[in-house]
């Protein structure tokens, strides 16, 4: 294995789907490997990984983490509270520091759209994109794809309904361009006040009414939604939104036949989500979690280059 | 006697020459001046600053003698749409530093515009400006503030600011937002026959964005400028002039519908001019991909449809002037998150050289269009007198080389700053010469 090589993992636009291939064919693996009495391989021994998360995330830095302890690397962490960014440094000098310091492979999340172009294009260390603003987040769109193929099987010709504030989302970006590169036909939903107006250019099409968009699909990813907003005037409420575009039993049983179910957490239970959907059949949202560390030490793994097989 | 090279003078950019105009001959040049349709070769003759004859050095005529047989020589070409940053912002540029780019890009005169700290809002400021162009073949002549400190709420003395010489008034940086203000601003300049020059912008709609709202900005995740928020605004002003009978100039506009609304609005005989700048008019959204915040400008960057409507606006006189909207910044400054980055790029020094090569050269745009573009039509909206080659007149000059191939190279600049998409980009024809105010400087031959 590990063929493929590429230097950063910066978003999954023009990804090769051999490439996706590649990474969901190792996140196999490293599954495996997860699942034995003690999970951990040598690979990335002597190998340092910096984890810049220059916004809050709980999950996205505790699954990264773990992939890179799993696989032997040495971890350090820079969070947004602790950081000298809070300090007034720039990212250019963060990007210097990471430099001098020889770390091998950054992760990086950070507030603003194309944080992690501008370190891959300042350093030599491997640069993966832990979520940039609201441009992508390939990881998670990785671990979704993984999540939909082992519960499928096949990925082409699948149908996949993305439902929820589309316009600021970095999943649902990661999650199209990933997606249509599979083979897989995208539909998006949610209120036209949360959709970008030129959405369509992507490839995929567009519905304003769930129960549509869910007889249509195989798949429901459910993104979501921010209490903001309703304050920034693109939804009049939280109440409303839940009306139109809240996932619950009524609207699957109303549709029919078995949908998979997915959320990239935090889920806010009872608005785009009713608890007996999240924790229902066909909801895969603690699989996803799992998966999303076996996705995360594949990609470590083939950005690294190690030749190191990971029996 | 030659009094330009004392110490006091500010000297001419690396690699030129200052000349004395007391006696100076260019020979066997192209001589274009669209505004009384010349276009000849013969030799110029300068005498103390003025143009003393247009036609064939006699022998044993003692003056310097330049060959200008691979030479054009038009009037000298005027921005009136550039951020010299001073005062307030001397790290990014000054009017000394923005003086030798300006030269050095072939300009005998600039219009700063008034977004300084503080704004440029009153006689005193605008003539310390001026006196620090004193020595440059560059004039400057400051754009005031609309309003008092540019902060939209009292007219600045606009009477007073008429009596310096003040003719443009602009709270660049920021539009007028109250659309009453505007209707006043252009009531009460429409007195004194002055033009209001508007960044047209409705902040409401562009609140937050940083790049054209497109498919574009669509595949990036960043927030969009739709083009909507700018034809709203000019169509208000627009209207607007249109009530007053004011004089409105549009500041680099940037889509295809607002040269439309302007289209429209000077068939109905509106009082109203337009500029593009040089990156409306040859670069389009889609090179944001690699957020290169360089390409990071307000307006932003617009679709390839836009820009081909642009150029042809250009083209057909719908749009008046070129002007580069010349917004220079220091590296830290753009050098950060691309949603953090300021906006603007620097113009002076590639202005010519890119509408020549990508509007000129590929027969978008006649020669005669592209300096009646940088020439007589920015006076005229700036309520300059013509200047002609002719007889009698003052020596107001460009040189530049059509032919000459080039480099942009950033770190050749004369402007204190460096935040240009142009760099590395190879160019044909460059100024090579400006003659004003009794200065000459010319570039030396290779």
């Amino acid at each position: 294995m590990n063929k493929i090589r590429f230097n950063h993992l910066l978003g999954l636009e023009g990804l090769s789907s051999e490439v996706i291939t590649e990474i969901l064919d190792s996140a196999e693996a490293f599954l495996k490997v997860l699942s034995r009495p003690i999970p951990r391989v040598p690979s990335l021994r002597g190998v340092t990984v910096a984890n810049l998360f220059f916004e809050s995330s709980t999950r996205t830095r505790i699954s990264f983490e773990l992939a890179e302890k799993r696989l032997s690397a040495d971890v350090v962490n820079f969070t947004a509270s602790s950081s000298s960014m809070n300090k007034g440094e720039t990212i250019l000098d963060t990007a210097r520091n990471i430099e001098a310091m020889k770390v091998d492979v950054v992760v990086i999340r950070h507030f603003a759209q194309g944080s992690p172009h501008f370190l891959a294009d300042r350093v030599n260390a491997a640069v993966i994109n832990a979520g940039d603003g609201s441009h992508e987040h390939p990881t998670q769109a990785l671990l979704d794809i993984m999540t939909i193929r082992r519960k499928t099987g096949d990925l082409k010709g699948l149908k996949v309904l993305i439902l929820g504030d589309i316009a600021h989302s970095r999943v649902a970006r990661s999650n199209i361009y990933g997606l249509l590169t599979m083979g897989v036909n995208v539909k998006i939903c949610g209120p036209s006040t949360l959709i970008p107006r030129e959405i369509e250019s992507m490839g995929i099409e567009v519905t304003h009414d769930l129960e549509e968009g869910l007889d249509w699909c195989d798949v429901v990813n459910v993104l979501r939604i921010q209490l903001e907003r309703q304050n920034e005037g693109l939804i009049p409420s939280l109440r409303e939104y839940q009306r139109s575009f809240g996932l619950t039993r009524n609207h699957l049983e109303r549709v029919g036949g078995e949908k998979i179910i997915m959320h990239p957490g935090p889920m806010n239970r009872g608005v785009e989500i009713d608890s007996d959907v999240a924790d229902g059949p066909g909801s895969v949202i603690l699989s996803q979690v799992t998966h999303g560390v076996a996705v995360r030490m594949a990609v470590l793994y083939l950005i690294s280059g190690r030749e190191q097989s990971i029996e | 006697m030659n009094k330009i090279n004392t110490q006091t003078q500010p000297q001419p950019p690396k690699g030129w020459r200052s000349y004395s105009s007391d006696k100076l001959a260019l020979r066997n040049v192209l001589l274009i001046d669209p505004a009384q349709n010349l276009k000849k070769r013969a030799d110029l003759i300068i005498e103390n600053g003025i143009i003393q004859q247009i036609g064939e050095i006699t022998d044993g005529w003692d003056g310097e003698i330049i060959d200008g047989s691979k030479l054009i020589a038009c009037p000298g070409l005027f921005d009136m749409h550039v951020h010299l940053r001073e005062p307030g912002y001397e790290h990014k540029e000054t009017i000394y530093s923005g003086c030798h780019a300006a030269a050095s890009g072939g300009f005998t005169g600039v219009a700063p515009m008034p977004n300084t700290d503080p704004a440029i809002d009153n006689p005193g400021l605008v003539n310390i400006l001026r006196e620090k162009a004193v020595g440059f073949p560059v004039e400057v002549h400051p754009i005031a503030a609309i309003t008092l400190g540019r902060k939209g709420k009292n007219l600045s003395e606009i009477g007073e600011l008429v009596d310096t010489g003040v003719m443009v008034f602009s709270d660049d940086g920021s539009p007028i937002v109250i659309a009453d203000l505007m209707r006043r601003a252009l009531e009460y300049t429409n007195m004194f026959g002055a033009t209001i020059s508007e960044h047209s912008e409705d902040a409401s709609l562009t609140m937050g964005g940083v790049m054209h709202e497109g498919a574009v900005s669509t595949r990036l995740g960043l927030p969009g400028w739709p083009g909507i928020g700018e034809e709203i605004a000019i169509d208000r002003n627009v209207r607007l002039a249109e009530f007053t009978g004011g004089k409105l100039h549009i500041a680099h506009i940037s889509t295809a519908a607002s040269l439309e609304i302007i289209r429209r609005a000077k068939k109905n005989g509106i009082n109203v001019t337009a500029e593009v700048t040089p990156h409306h008019l040859t670069l389009d959204c889609s090179l944001l991909d690699g957020f290169d915040s360089n390409y990071k400008v307000n307006p932003p960057l617009r679709t390839k449809e836009d820009v081909i409507a642009l150029q042809e606006g250009l083209a057909d006189g719908s749009i008046d002037v070129i002007a580069t909207d010349h917004a220079p910044h220091a590296p830290d400054e753009k050098e950060v998150e691309f949603i953090k980055a300021p906006f603007g790029m620097i113009g002076l020094e590639t202005a010519l050289g890119i509408i020549h090569s990508k509007l000129v050269l590929t027969g978008k745009l006649t020669i005669e269009r592209m300096i009646e573009a940088m020439t007589s039509a920015p006076r005229k909206v700036m309520g300059l007198s013509d200047v002609s080659i002719k007889a009698g007149e003052t020596a107001n000059l460009t040189l530049f080389n059509p032919d000459e191939k080039w480099r942009v190279d950033r770190d050749l600049f004369n402007s204190k700053s460096k935040n240009t998409p142009f760099h590395g980009m190879e160019l044909t024809g460059r100024a090579v010469g400006v003659i004003n105010r009794g200065l000459v400087w010319i570039k030396d031959e290779k």
